[in-house]
């Protein structure tokens, strides 16, 4: 009988500036394989469609359990941890291509950079450091601790930046993780000790503003991570910072 | 602030695009109803509005400035975007694609209303009934005020939404969901406005 296969479609790139190229490949059906498994069996074999010998296909992963971020890319379209895309759930042929907000590395492996220097910018930490001990900081209440775990779920993936229309190549925009990783260090009581300096950094280039409010991020986070209500949230939080700042005020 | 003035600008552009202009929109359409009362009624509101005190002044800075920053701005918020409602179709995606492709509309039509009615008027015509009796007859024209009016108006429905969202007003996901509801009630309600008033000069 004829043997059960499956069908890939993949963006490839040979270099960072390279023309990118599509090449298809198949390979023995298994059940209950995900996209980075049968990635695994492509690189073991890498021979196309047609039988051609090629490269093996360069993919980034890390956790293999959707909590790195390091293995997103576009299956069928939509963009997504690779590692918990199982080809049962998948229509064929499966394409594959990277996330094209952010340069190309190679073939799937893309560069999140910006995301990491969009962290360092609005200043997505806790600072504690000091000359001498500075004892416990203020208490957080149990029940916004578990609120504000959800926030936390981030992984710097990059699905929201993909899935975002305002983040392109004619925008500065940071995209919706690093807005909503200023709520997350905001709510927590010593975080909240510097909030006016993430939310001046929300406030200047490429910042809150740029937020065309098409909720696709929202829709888009495998973590399910409230992106818009962050948003909307700082929109609020920023507005009174702009009020304060321009009027003046005593909660600096 | 390192001198990135872009926050402010966008709060503007949002804060404008409501107080003054949407407010004018909704007065323009109301004043318009006359229109369904006969040609006299619709002339002596007119003149009514024409004899203002202070007309110039309130026409400036009520509506020319305003709406020219909103216009600008917009275009420039407009074509940063790169549309992709074709892969992510969910309903706010395309309404975020619907408002700018009805900025750009109402942009043209506005540009052309003013043109036809204010700017012929500075130029000696007289605004009145006949003016709009006359423009409308042809189906064309009829066609494209149908087109403005209605892109006019879910612009200023559909903005007013994000309006709430820029200014943290609906910050909850519930409290988007219904403003989404209002503001499509508002959406029906002044497009039944704005046809009546294009339908009483046919």
């Amino acid at each position: 009988s004829e043997q059960k296969t499956i069908r890939f479609i993949i963006t490839r790139q040979d270099t960072a500036d390279s023309t990118p190229y599509d090449e298809e490949f198949e390979i023995p059906y298994r059940p209950n394989l995900n996209v980075i498994s049968a990635l695994m069996e492509i690189r073991r074999n890498p021979v196309n469609v047609k039988g051609e010998k090629t490269t093996p296909v360069t993919w980034d992963m890390n956790c293999l359990e959707e909590v790195c971020g390091a293995c997103s890319m576009v299956i069928n379209g939509k963009p997504r941890q690779s590692c918990t895309a199982l080809i049962d759930q998948l229509e064929q042929p499966i394409r594959l291509k990277p996330m094209k907000t952010f340069p190309v590395v190679r073939d799937l492996q893309v560069d999140r950079s910006r995301m990491f220097d969009s962290l360092k910018k609005v200043k997505a930490w806790i600072p504690i450091d000091g000359t001498y001990d500075l004892g416990p900081g203020p208490r957080m209440p149990e029940k916004r601790r578990q609120w504000a775990y959800e926030l936390s779920k981030c992984m710097t993936c990059g699905v929201c930046l993909e899935a975002c229309p305002n983040v392109n190549s004619k925008s500065k925009f940071m995209g919706p993780a690093p807005m909503s990783q200023v709520r997350l260090f905001n709510a927590h009581p010593t975080g909240a000790m510097n909030k006016s300096e993430r939310l001046e950094a929300l406030m200047d280039e490429g910042g809150l503003a740029d937020c065309g409010n098409s909720q696709n991020c929202v829709q888009s986070c495998p973590k399910g991570i409230p992106l818009t209500t962050s948003i909307a949230a700082l929109n609020r939080d920023t507005n009174l910072q702009a009020f304060r700042n321009f009027f003046g005020s005593d909660r600096v | 602030m390192s001198g990135n003035r872009e926050f402010y600008f966008r709060r503007l552009h949002s804060l404008l695009g409501v107080i003054p202009v949407g407010i004018f929109l909704i007065q323009h359409l109301v004043v318009n109803q006359f229109a369904a009362r006969g040609a006299e009624a619709f002339n002596s509101a007119a003149h009514f509005m024409d004899s203002l005190p202070f007309r110039y002044a309130l026409e400036i800075f009520i509506i020319f400035l305003p709406l020219i920053y909103h216009a600008v701005y917009g275009v420039y918020i407009a074509f940063t975007a790169k549309n992709n409602a074709g892969q992510y179709s969910y309903m706010r995606n395309w309404l975020f694609v619907l408002q700018r492709v009805t900025g750009i509309i109402t942009l043209i039509f506005v540009s052309w209303h003013v043109w036809e009615t204010r700017i012929a008027a500075q130029m000696g015509a007289e605004v009145n009934f006949d003016m709009m009796a006359n423009i409308l007859s042809s189906p064309a024209m009829l066609g494209f005020y149908i087109v403005g009016v209605l892109s006019t108006i879910f612009h200023f429905s559909n903005g007013l939404w994000s309006f709430a969202v820029t200014w943290g007003i609906t910050v909850t996901p519930r409290s988007q969901r219904i403003s989404t509801y209002v503001t499509l009630i508002i959406f029906v309600a002044l497009s039944y406005v704005g046809l009546k008033a294009i339908f009483a000069f046919v």
